[in-house]
């Protein structure tokens, strides 16, 4: 065995057992540090594939990123998982039903599924050897698939300003500071002298 | 098996070579940010312990060592424990890839620049996992505080690392620094036609690692100390050092980055023979001199005016210098890109 193999067990086993953690683990904040968990595991397992940009981009922007978002929520929520269990008994029939459903349409369209053999030999794009993984992404995302690349990110803008629009709340009487109108200020406009008669005040 | 035993304990080897190094140079950067502060404002600083104090941070190491740790009833004890392992791990982790001098890293990556910016971004995980499981208030409203910092602030800097790789064509740290390497000398590194991205990026650096004047994670005076207030002895000792750690870094980086790495800053003779090595240390002391110094004169920023600077001030004109620096290198065709 290589050290090539070796490493991919050690990450395969450790993603796994900790993809499972997600849902076993009692306390919802461990359950977010074992995603955290699989996700490390699933960019070591994109190294050994050689994809060492995903690799670092899955670190980036899922562990970076929207897992501390996930963290943050799942702390300041509270979530009491012994009333949620309640009523599980209840609901799991219909709860099961749906999973099968779900089961076997999977099984379904993964047995089902044909491709032409035309779309595998266009699918694929081999990197060109002289180029480093990083470079070879970047020149089939900006050259070949410059639309989608430019409409996936339209995308994600509308999601932006979506969430900006329904957060967003303009209060009147709130105070803030204008860092400029304090930079402005000098003695004409911040002092003012007032002559004060004795034993009447201002 | 032998094929790849000997490479895998050379690694072995470098790394903890590497890491002696780092952990005696933290020790006296340490002890240099004590004497600099205490200097500023006109005291003596550390100066019982060995000639001058020089062995103050290993008297320190050995008391914290030797303290006992204590264990708050009500913490996550798993969780509580692990914390400042993750942080110091993973401030050590990031020195893997930093080339001290031309073919000196431990791994030379190709997506090198990235692997540092995963691991700082990483780095807040440690604060978080401390803060929680402390099951304190002050310690928790630290942590958010500091995920709030954090986040917000490696926004701007991979902008500003995006104009770097922009000019040099590379996400390699050694390509990076070979692409500086003109007959200009200190002229052609990357700190004077990417000023403003160099000011962002050391302001970003002083952020993202909490250091003065940005310290609100910490802030003594409004949460006692921070999300590390229930740790004592060896975990305690271990999130300074992560935190210390995690500035090096910053300081390599910004060296790597904007001054040139181990390049020489007058690009002839007796300079030249100077090993590359030394000039980088130097470098990454100079950077962290600016560092101590913001330290002793900038007073602490308030909460809303450190976002402020992050969202409305550094990501704007980042984003901006992004599209102006890649507009210019394609119209000129200047930088190392193909």
């Amino acid at each position: 065995m290589n050290a090539a193999a070796a490493f991919f067990y050690l990450f395969s086993t450790c993603m796994i057992a900790s993809a499972f953690m997600v849902i076993a683990a009692r306390n919802p904040v461990h359950s977010v540090l074992f995603l955290i968990l699989a996700f490390v595991n699933a960019s070591g397992l994109f190294l050994l594939l050689g994809a060492e940009f995903l690799a670092m981009i899955l670190v980036v922007v899922y562990v970076g990123a929207v897992a501390v978002l996930f963290l943050f929520v799942v702390m300041m929520l509270d979530v009491d998982f012994a009333e949620l269990k309640q009523g599980f008994l209840q609901y799991l029939p219909i709860g099961a039903l749906i999973g099968t459903v779900v089961a076997i349409e999977l099984v379904m369209v993964t047995t089902g599924w044909v491709s032409s053999d035309a779309s595998i030999a266009s699918a694929g794009t081999p990197a060109p050897d002289d180029l480093s993984n990083t470079a070879a992404l970047g020149r089939v995302l900006y050259t070949k698939h410059l639309y989608f690349f430019q409409a996936a990110g339209l995308v994600l803008l509308t999601a932006m300003i979506g969430a900006i629009v329904l957060t967003l709340s303009h209060k009147p009487d709130v105070k803030r500071q204008v860092i400029s109108e304090q930079n402005e200020r000098d003695r004409k406009t911040a002092v003012e002298l007032k002559k004060v008669p004795s034993r009447a005040g201002v | 098996m032998i094929d790849w035993l000997i490479p895998l304990l050379i690694i072995v080897g470098k790394s903890l070579l590497l890491l002696v190094a780092l952990l005696i140079f933290v020790a006296y950067i340490l002890y240099a940010d004590r004497k600099i502060w205490a200097a500023v404002q006109m005291r003596r600083g550390p100066n019982v312990v060995g000639p001058w104090g020089l062995l103050q941070s290993f008297a320190d190491m050995l008391k914290f060592v030797l303290k006992e740790p204590v264990l708050p009833a009500g913490a996550n004890k798993g969780v509580f424990i692990l914390a400042p392992f993750v942080s110091g791990m993973l401030a050590l982790a990031a020195w893997a890839v930093i080339p001290v001098t031309d073919g000196w890293a431990v791994a030379d990556l190709n997506v090198g620049i990235l692997y540092i910016f995963a691991i700082s971004s990483l780095g807040v995980y440690g604060v978080i996992m401390g803060g929680w499981a402390s099951n304190s208030k002050y310690p928790f409203l630290a942590a958010l505080r500091s995920a709030a910092q954090m986040v917000s602030y490696e926004v701007s800097i991979g902008f500003v690392i995006i104009t770097v790789l922009l000019c040099a064509g590379s996400l390699n740290l050694t390509e990076i620094v070979r692409a500086q390497d003109t007959s200009l000398g200190v002229l052609g590194w990357y700190w004077l036609p990417l000023f403003p991205m160099f000011v962002i990026f050391f302001i970003s650096a002083l952020a993202e690692t909490n250091r003065p004047p940005f310290d609100l994670v910490e802030a003594e005076s409004e949460l006692v100390a921070g999300f590390m207030v229930e740790y004592s002895s060896t975990p305690y000792m271990l999130f300074m050092l992560g935190e210390y750690v995690a500035i090096m870094t910053m300081c390599a980086l910004t060296t790597i980055l904007f001054l040139g790495g181990w390049l020489s800053p007058i690009p002839f003779a007796p300079f030249t023979w100077v090993p590359g090595v030394i000039w980088f240390v130097l470098k990454v002391c100079l950077v962290f001199f600016m560092f101590a110094m913001v330290k002793a004169f900038v007073p602490r920023y308030r909460y809303d005016q450190l976002m402020r600077l992050g969202w409305k001030v550094f990501l704007p004109i980042s984003l901006f210098m992004v599209v102006l620096v890649a507009g210019v290198l394609q119209v000129t065709g200047w930088g190392g890109a193909h």
